[in-house]
C-alpha cells in the first residue's frame, strides 16, 4: 500500500517533537476527520529556517509526509519554503495512494500555517502566504470524556 | 518477521487443516454435478444432503431450512431483497440497527431507493439494541424486524430471544446476520423465534467463498437466483460441493469443541482486556462487558489514530484491525463506534483484537508490550497529546 520511503519516515520520523519558543507554529486538521498537524518553526534574522519540529494525530502517510515536509523547509529561507508543495512532499516519497493524497495537502497547509504565524508576529507579509483556513479548534466544544 | 499472532479472527479465520482434508475429494475424486442421474454424481449429492443436516442439527433447523449461499453477504442480501420484494403487498417498512455490517445497512439503502421505509434503531453505550425500542418501532406495514445476533466490531451479544418473541407475538418476520455468532455461542433457531439467519464459512475455520441462509418453512420470500432446480429452486447454480462439505465439516467441529473453545479464549481475553486497561493509560473497553463475543476484545486508545497503530503492530508481527476512517476508505470511523457514542478523534483509535483458541497468555504478553511501546510513541508524536498533557500541568 505504501511505498519504502513513505514507510521508512513513518517508522523513523524526522524532526518530531516541540521547539520552545518557536519563531512560528501551525496547526491544521481536525481531530474528527483523525488528522492533526503541527510544525514548529525556528527561523533566525536572515529569515533561514534553522530548525523545523512537528507534531502529527493521524495515519501513517500523515505521519510520513509531516516527517518528509520538515526535511524539505530545513535550511530553506522562506520563500523556498513556500516552494515546498504538497506534489513536491508526494514526489520525495515516491507518490502516495490516492486516498492519501489528502495528507500531502495537510502537510504543505502545515508549513503555511506555522509560516503565517511567524509574519504575524514579526509584522512582515510573505509574498503568496494566506491565512490558513483549516481551524482545529471547531470542535473544541466537545465534552472532554473520562477514561 | 518470525513471529506472526493473528488476532484478526473476526475477519477471517484458518481453514482448519480437518475442513481442508475433508474438501480435497471433492475436487478430483467426487467432482460429479450433484444434480447428474448416474451413481457416480450420487456421492455428491449426499455429501450435500449430509451437510444440510450437520448444519441444521446445529441450529435446531430442519434440514430442508438451509440453502447455501456463496457466504454472509449474499444471505444477508437475500433476506432483506427477497423479503422485501414478497411482502410489499402487505407494507414496505423494515426495522434494523445503526450496527448493522454494511451487507445489511447498504441493502437497507438500497431499498430505501425503491420506495422501502427502513427504521435504524440506536444502540446504547455498550452497543446493546433495547427489545422495548423494536416494539415501539412497529407499525402496521412492517415486514421484517433484522437484529444481528452479535456486533462484528465490538462483540456485544444483543438480546436476540427477546427480540424474536416481539416480532412473533406481531406477526413481523424476523432474521438475524449471525455471521459473527454461529460457531461461538449456541443458536437455536426456534427458541429465539428466528425466520431467516445468516451465516458465514471462513469465520468459524471453513473455507471462504460459501455460506447460507436458514429460512424457516413456510416464509414465502422470493427466490434469489433464478435458474436450474438447485437449493429447492431458490437459489440456482450448481452447488460448490467442495465449499459445503468444508462448511459442514467446520460446523461439526465448531459445535463440538464450542464449549472448551470459548471458556478457553474468554480467559485469554479477559486477561488480555485487564493488562491493557491496567497497562495503558487513558484508554477504554468498547462493546458490552459480558455479553460479548468469547474471542473479541475492543479497546480505544485516546490521542492516537488506528492505522498508524496498525501499521506499527504489524511490524512486530501481530495483525489487529481498527475502525478508524483511514482503514475504511471515508473520512467517518466506523459507524458502529459512533452509535455507542464515541466522539470522531476516540473512534479514530480504536483497536480490535479478536482470538482464536491457539492464542495464549504469553502470546497477549508479547501484544501488550508491543501495544504499550507503540502507543507511547505515537502519543509523543501526538499535538491532541501534548495539548492535554499541557493542560493537565495547569
Amino acid at each position: 500500500m505504501y511505498s519504502e520511503k513513505v514507510m521508512d519516515h513513518f517508522q523513523h520520523p524526522r524532526n518530531m517533537g516541540e521547539i520552545e519558543g518557536a519563531s512560528g507554529v501551525g496547526t491544521v486538521g481536525n481531530a474528527k476527520c483523525g488528522d492533526i498537524m503541527r510544525i514548529y518553526l525556528d527561523i533566525d534574522e536572515n529569515q533561514i529556517i534553522q530548525d523545523v519540529k512537528f507534531k502529527t494525530f493521524g495515519c501513517g502517510a500523515a505521519v510520513a509526509t509531516s516527517s518528509m515536509a520538515t526535511e524539505l523547509v530545513k535550511g530553506k529561507n522562506i520563500k523556498e519554503a513556500m516552494q515546498v508543495t504538497n506534489k513536491a512532499v508526494m514526489e520525495a516519497l515516491d507518490g502516495l495512494p490516492p486516498v492519501k493524497v489528502h495528507c500531502s495537502l495537510l502537510a504543505e497547509e502545515a508549513i503555511h500555517a506555522a509560516l503565517w504565524d511567524y509574519a504575524e508576529k514579526n509584522g512582515i507579509k510573505i509574498e503568496g502566504l494566506e491565512k490558513p483556513k483549516s481551524d482545529i479548534h471547531e470542535g473544541e466544544e466537545e465534552e472532554e470524556e473520562e477514561y | 518477521m518470525d513471529r506472526l499472532i493473528y488476532l484478526d479472527n473476526a475477519a477471517t479465520t484458518k481453514t482448519a487443516p480437518e475442513v481442508v482434508e475433508a474438501m480435497l475429494p471433492y475436487f478430483t475424486e467426487h467432482y460429479g454435478n450433484p444434480s447428474s442421474v448416474y451413481g457416480f454424481a450420487a456421492e455428491n449429492k449426499e455429501a450435500v444432503s449430509k451437510q444440510r443436516e450437520i448444519i441444521a442439527g446445529a441450529l435446531g433447523a430442519k434440514p430442508n431450512e438451509i440453502y447455501f449461499t456463496a457466504g454472509g453477504t449474499e444471505s444477508d442480501n437475500w433476506a432483506l431483497k427477497a423479503t422485501a420484494e414478497a411482502y410489499e403487498s402487505k407494507g414496505r417498512h423494515i426495522i434494523t440497527t445503526k450496527i448493522e455490517h454494511h451487507a445489511i445497512l447498504h441493502t437497507g439503502e438500497y431499498l430505501e431507493k425503491k420506495g422501502f421505509d427502513v427504521t435504524y434503531l440506536d444502540v446504547d453505550e455498550n452497543g446493546l439494541v433495547d427489545p422495548e425500542e423494536v416494539e415501539k418501532a412497529i407499525r402496521p406495514d412492517t415486514i421484517l424486524i433484522s437484529v444481528m445476533y452479535a456486533n462484528n466490531e465490538i462483540g456485544t451479544i444483543e438480546p436476540i430471544r427477546e427480540i424474536g418473541a416481539i416480532a412473533k407475538e406481531h406477526g413481523v418476520l424476523f432474521h438475524t446476520d449471525a455471521v459473527q455468532a454461529f460457531g461461538q455461542i449456541p443458536i437455536n433457531v426456534d427458541e429465539c423465534h428466528i425466520d431467516m439467519l445468516s451465516a458465514s464459512g471462513h469465520k468459524l475455520n471453513g473455507p471462504k467463498g460459501i455460506g447460507f441462509l436458514y429460512i424457516r418453512t413456510g416464509i414465502k420470500i422470493r427466490n434469489f437466483i433464478h435458474g436450474g432446480a438447485q437449493e429447492r429452486k431458490r437459489r440456482a447454480g450448481t452447488e460448490n460441493v467442495p465449499g459445503i462439505v468444508g462448511l459442514g465439516k467446520a460446523v461439526e467441529r465448531a459445535v463440538s469443541t464450542m464449549k472448551e473453545r470459548a471458556e478457553k479464549e474468554k480467559e485469554v481475553r479477559d486477561y488480555l482486556i485487564e493488562k491493557v486497561l491496567k497497562e495503558i493509560p487513558y484508554t477504554k473497553l468498547n462493546g458490552h462487558p459480558t455479553k460479548r463475543l468469547p474471542n473479541n476484545a475492543n479497546f480505544s486508545f485516546r490521542f492516537i489514530e488506528g492505522e498508524a497503530m496498525l501499521l506499527s503492530l504489524d511490524m512486530a508481527g501481530i495483525c489487529g484491525s481498527s475502525g478508524s476512517a483511514c482503514t475504511s476508505g471515508s473520512l467517518d470511523p466506523s459507524h458502529v463506534l459512533l452509535a455507542i457514542g464515541l466522539p470522531h478523534e476516540i473512534a479514530h483509535g480504536s483497536l480490535r483484537l479478536t482470538l482464536n483458541e491457539e492464542i495464549t497468555k504469553e502470546d497477549i504478553d508479547y501484544v501488550v508490550e508491543n501495544l504499550s511501546r507503540i502507543i507511547g510513541n505515537l502519543r509523543d508524536m501526538s499535538p491532541l497529546y501534548e495539548d492535554f498533557m499541557k493542560k493537565q500541568a495547569k
